[in-house]
């Protein structure tokens, strides 16, 4: 697949380090949890999950997000994808907990939707460094309950997403999404696994991508060798357990790097 | 079982280098769920590499274009993955290697022997690393020196990894075969490139790369059916293989046994998916052995 053509329709600033890119082009057929490669041409290819069906969010954190950064709207970058597997959706009537951190809402936004379009009643938990970190607020809160914590205490409960999730009842929820900042999802895996309820949690992952289209095996985890790329990036706490999820991931040589 | 250049396989399929070969687990999971008779690593070298910049591969029409750019942690992080490769797939692990020159080929051969390869395969044929791969591949005594070099420090088998970019094929294979190869694999990636017409840059990270999938497999039979002509060495067939049709016109042009890189992007099992399909066909027309319709297609005149 070569890569779509696609022109910025609108850039809508987040939070201070956090972006959404709406372009003109329309994933129809998205699952969220599904991820493109974004082309910054001359530059670098990038995986990012798709924030709706026309649009990604982005964080400044390298040099191909910097360059995405200076693209207003009326520029143009190219797309692969949709790839990989998506979050699973529930039926109607069906209770999901979402629990979201930092630049971790943009798979998940587009699944509370698609959780509540179905008639599934669901509950968020978001998470993020400060006040003005949190991204999406107005459309978790849309498709359901809303909870949210701040590092630094600047809104909701001060702490850690966990802070609340050790006080749920978390086995009154029939699909438990998760994605953020590994060490957050690690901290949530632990204290699902606490609870006896981890197995069926799904955890969308990150880890440097070459192909993206599960050939060249620089995504594969430790110790089944699952390609992220394809197999993922949305995996269940079953398929996580005793994994290096949490602990180690790989650079582009392939050396591993502590978490 | 079937026997390669000392080597006990399972099947006459093997895992291709440069694909899902990064990670000891990657590696026995395709030996195991996709069923391989043998899996080469990805190429590894002296020092740790981080490879070209995205994209650096792309499904095209009958095709996949990559410039991968040798990415590898090196002999001595990788010494570790072998081992785990060694421990649970349970088919030869062969170790692609790397080197700009032929001390710097022994310096990773030598540096891997601890983690128990059973071969070596040496990378004489990436089409888009500067200084490496085919940058040394193309000169027949360069390739006869550094097989040479690798033969003398190892008593394993020495596969030569051979590139189609070159004008005469055979002149490789024969210096291969004069520095004491063991077999040689040919074809790696034929080069190529392809442009964003919307923007004019090139699709790739690198600029330009190697072609591999359905489009190089005529490349490859070709080729093999020259190496065959000209070698007394095995040749394994690589290229464009991803079912049993495409392994058994290998085989038919001269190959032992078959490589499969790309094609796992349809499957992980295609291997075990081939090597059936080798078997019922073998089956259904009446041959005894796989050795049979090795190099079948030079009878034929």
């Amino acid at each position: 697949m070569r890569p779509l053509n696609v022109s910025i329709e609108k850039v809508v600033e987040e939070s201070p380090s956090t972006r959404t890119f709406v372009f003109d082009h329309r994933f129809e057929s998205l699952k969220p949890g599904q991820f493109v490669m974004v082309w910054v041409r001359g530059i670098d290819e990038i995986p990012m999950g798709l924030s709706s069906s026309n649009s990604i969010t982005v964080q400044r954190v390298g040099q191909a997000t910097s360059k995405l950064f200076e693209l207003e709207a009326g520029a143009s970058f190219g797309l692969r994808g949709p790839f990989g597997h998506g979050f699973t959706l529930p039926s109607s009537e069906e209770k999901v907990l979402i629990i979201a951190g930092g630049v971790g809402v943009a798979p998940l936004a587009p699944y509370a939707e698609a959780c509540k379009a179905r008639g599934a009643k669901v509950r968020t938990i978001l998470g993020a460094r400060s006040a003005q970190e949190l991204v999406f607020k107005a459309r978790f809160s849309k498709a359901g309950s809303l909870d949210i914590t701040t590092d630094d205490g600047s809104e909701g409960v001060k702490g850690f997403v966990t802070t609340l999730l050790e006080k749920l009842e978390v086995s009154e929820f029939e699909k438990i999404a998760v994605c953020g900042p590994e060490p957050m999802m690690a901290a949530v895996f632990n204290t699902l696994k606490q609870k006896g309820e981890v197995s069926r949690a799904e955890f969308s992952l990150h880890r440097y991508f070459k192909c993206a289209i599960g050939v060249c095996g620089a995504c594969c985890l430790d110790p089944y060798g699952l390609r992220v790329c394809k197999d993922g990036p949305v995996f269940t706490g079953a398929q996580l357990l005793d994994s290096e999820f949490g602990k180690y991931t790989r650079d582009a040589s392939g050396r591993r790097v502590k978490i | 079982m079937y026997s390669l250049t000392g080597l006990k396989l399972k099947n006459p399929t093997i895992l291709a280098a440069g694909v899902l070969g990064t990670t000891g687990a990657s590696l026995q999971r395709v030996a195991q769920e996709g069923g391989a008779g043998a899996v080469v690593s990805k190429s590894i070298g002296p020092e740790p590499k981080k490879g070209h910049p995205n994209p650096s591969m792309l499904k095209l029409n009958c095709a996949f274009l990559n410039a991968m750019g040798l990415p590898n942690p090196s002999y001595q992080e990788f010494k570790g993955e072998l081992e785990i490769a060694k421990a649970s797939a349970n088919v030869p692990v062969i170790a692609s290697i790397f080197g700009g020159s032929a001390k710097e080929f022994v310096k990773v051969a030598e540096g891997l022997l601890p983690g128990k390869p059973d071969a070596f395969e040496l990378n004489l044929s990436c089409p888009h690393a500067e200084g490496y791969g085919a940058a040394v591949g193309s000169n027949p005594c360069l390739v006869e020196t550094i097989t040479a070099a690798v033969k003398e420090v190892s008593k394993l088998p020495v596969w030569v990894k051979l590139t189609p970019n070159v004008s005469d094929i055979r002149t490789i294979g024969k210096a291969a075969e004069a520095g004491g190869a063991d077999a040689v694999v040919a074809i790696n990636t034929v080069k190529a490139m392809a442009i964003d017409i919307e923007s004019g840059y090139p699709l790739l990270g690198n600029r330009s790369g190697g072609l591999s999938g359905p489009a190089i497999k005529p490349v490859a039979v070709k080729a093999v059916y020259d190496l065959y002509a000209a070698l007394e060495l095995p040749v394994i067939g690589v290229g464009g293989v991803s079912g049993w049709e495409d392994a058994v016109e290998l085989m038919m042009a001269g190959a032992s046994a078959v490589q499969v890189g790309s094609a796992v992007y349809d499957s992980l099992d295609v291997f075990s998916k081939i090597s059936s399909g080798i078997e019922a066909f073998l089956d259904r027309k009446g041959y005894r052995d796989v050795k049979d319709i090795i190099g079948l297609a030079h009878e034929m005149v």
